[in-house]
């Protein structure tokens, strides 16, 4: 579904990804960790293109997300994001941040994106909120609707930068819980999280970043129990 | 002209009048010949009316002029890495605009366009240059305030909207402006107050705004007492009633954001 090759980027003369290879198929839930500073939310911004990469090519089903020649607003309706500081629209209701980018691409008519939002909205528990604005929810409520906003564009891959950081410890389950269900409901998720709990037991693939580059990855049970690469073992001696 | 003398007039007077101590009397006399000689409060009113004209047309102009050179600039200053040539030779454009506009006195530039580069010849003409004049100049102003609010909008709620698959205008127009809008207005308003004032200086390519109208009526009564203090008068009403207005405003907009 999204193929990267010799993916590169850098800010000035900070190399922050160094040619990165990697193969994301439908369905999986790839999870990656590494210290800050590995570039791990670097990559996953390249992925819908909030970072231009310097250097190398994005496929996403088969197009070339990085030749300017095709329409990256097409193919980002397709690729939801939820971002650690939540990014509500504070302007508008909850209800009017989910119908938002349905109505003003024409997607749907206002009627069809107000049935969508209330549908994700008591599917998530938070009907009672909808006319609500951000600033009167709380951190795991605003992160649940921020998901929901990606999921009423129908999004084929969902992308996380690490959705739970900047949340106060007793609402970080809400949000996993959330993340979860996704999951088993075969979303294919890109998942960048500090969280190892989540990524042993949603994860299909770990990856582990350390320098610009995927120094080991996969599947949970292994990687968690076996690591070999040296960063790695260091790594997890300190968060497990 | 209809000239009459404070001793000719007293004659004339109602008993009331004329029984008021002298100062008072001649007040009244002052006001009479200011506002009601000649239906001379017809002069201020369409004085009035040409400075509303000639505000409200500036205010749209500079709005909108004010408004695309803040995008151009901050669209600039917030890229990350190098630009695009285009967007550099359109910052440049847009940074001299504002340095000239802002450098020079609005009265010389109401001077050059009046009789250098526009010269109107009729009524018209003479007011579309006003407003040229001031909207080309509150533009400068706008822009710089306007810049500071879509630059204090956090560079999430741009990648948000685009995330979502919203274009840049898009989200320009429907997340980023409206958030900054709210944040600038007690900004823009004093713009709008300065404005306001400024269009008083339109007499200077022979509008006849309001304040022109008191000059009119001092030239013919030879008191510039009344005229001119009526004159600030009327600007003060008229500045406590935007403010009062942009106050009611800005109140609605908050209400949104804070409970």
């Amino acid at each position: 579904m999204i193929s990267i090759k010799g993916l590169k980027k850098s800010f000035g003369d900070n190399q922050v990804l160094c040619g990165i290879d990697q193969e994301i198929k439908k369905g999986e839930k790839v999870v990656i960790i590494g210290a800050s500073g590995s570039g791990k939310s670097t990559f996953l911004r390249c992925l819908n293109l909030l970072e231009q990469p310097n250097g190398g090519h994005i496929y996403f089903d088969g197009v070339d997300i990085t030749d300017p020649k095709n329409d990256i607003n097409k193919l980002r309706q397709k690729m939801g994001m939820v971002f650690q500081q939540f990014n509500l629209f504070p302007h508008k209701t909850v209800k009017e941040n989910i119908m938002l980018a349905p109505v003003k691409l024409g997607l749907m008519t206002k009627a069809e994106a107000s049935a969508k939002a209330d549908e994700l909205l008591a599917r998530v528990g938070l009907s009672d909120k909808a006319d609500a604005y951000p600033e009167q929810l709380s951190g795991g409520q605003k992160q649940r609707i921020a998901i929901v906003r990606s999921l009423a564009m129908n999004p084929e891959v969902m992308l996380f930068d690490e959705p739970t950081s900047a949340l106060d410890p007793e609402m970080v389950g809400e949000v996993l819980e959330l993340m979860k269900e996704l999951a088993n409901e075969g979303m294919t998720m890109v998942v960048v999280t500090h969280e190892m709990g989540f990524a042993r037991e949603v994860g299909t693939r770990v990856l582990f970043m350390d320098g610009g580059l995927v120094q080991e990855e996969g599947a949970p049970q292994e990687f968690f129990s076996n690591p070999k690469h040296p960063r790695l073992k260091d790594f997890l001696a300190k968060v497990l | 002209m209809n000239f009459i003398t404070f001793a000719k007039w007293l004659e004339s007077a109602p008993q009331w009048i004329v029984s008021l101590p002298e100062w008072c009397s001649k007040f009244i006399y002052q006001l009479y010949q200011t506002f009601v000689i000649e239906d001379r409060w017809k002069l201020f009113l369409g004085g009035l009316e040409m400075t509303f004209i000639v505000t409200i047309g500036a205010l749209i102009l500079g709005v909108i002029i004010g408004m695309l050179v803040a995008i151009i600039r901050s669209s600039h200053d917030l890229s990350r890495g190098k630009p695009n040539i285009i967007l550099r030779i359109l910052n440049k454009i847009c940074k001299i605009y504002i340095t000239v506009l802002r450098g020079t006195p609005l009265m010389v530039q109401l001077l050059i366009m009046g009789f250098v580069i526009m010269v109107p010849k009729t009524n018209l003409e003479t007011v579309f240059c006003g407003i040229l004049t001031l909207g080309i100049n509150s533009g400068a102003y706008v822009a710089e305030i306007a810049r500071s609010g879509i630059m204090s909008i956090p560079a999430g709620q741009m990648e948000a909207g685009r995330s979502l698959g919203l274009n840049y205008v898009q989200t320009m127009i429907s997340i980023i402006l409206p958030q900054a809008f709210k944040n600038i207005l007690p900004a823009l308003g004093n713009e709008l107050i300065a404005l306001l004032k400024e269009t008083s200086l339109v007499t200077t390519i022979a509008l006849t705004d309001v304040t022109k109208a008191a000059q009119v009526v001092t030239s013919r009564t030879y008191d510039a007492f009344v005229p001119y203090i009526s004159l600030a008068v009327i600007y003060l009403v008229l500045v406590m009633a935007l403010t009062k207005l942009l106050g009611v405003l800005e109140r609605r907009l908050r209400a949104g954001d804070q409970h």
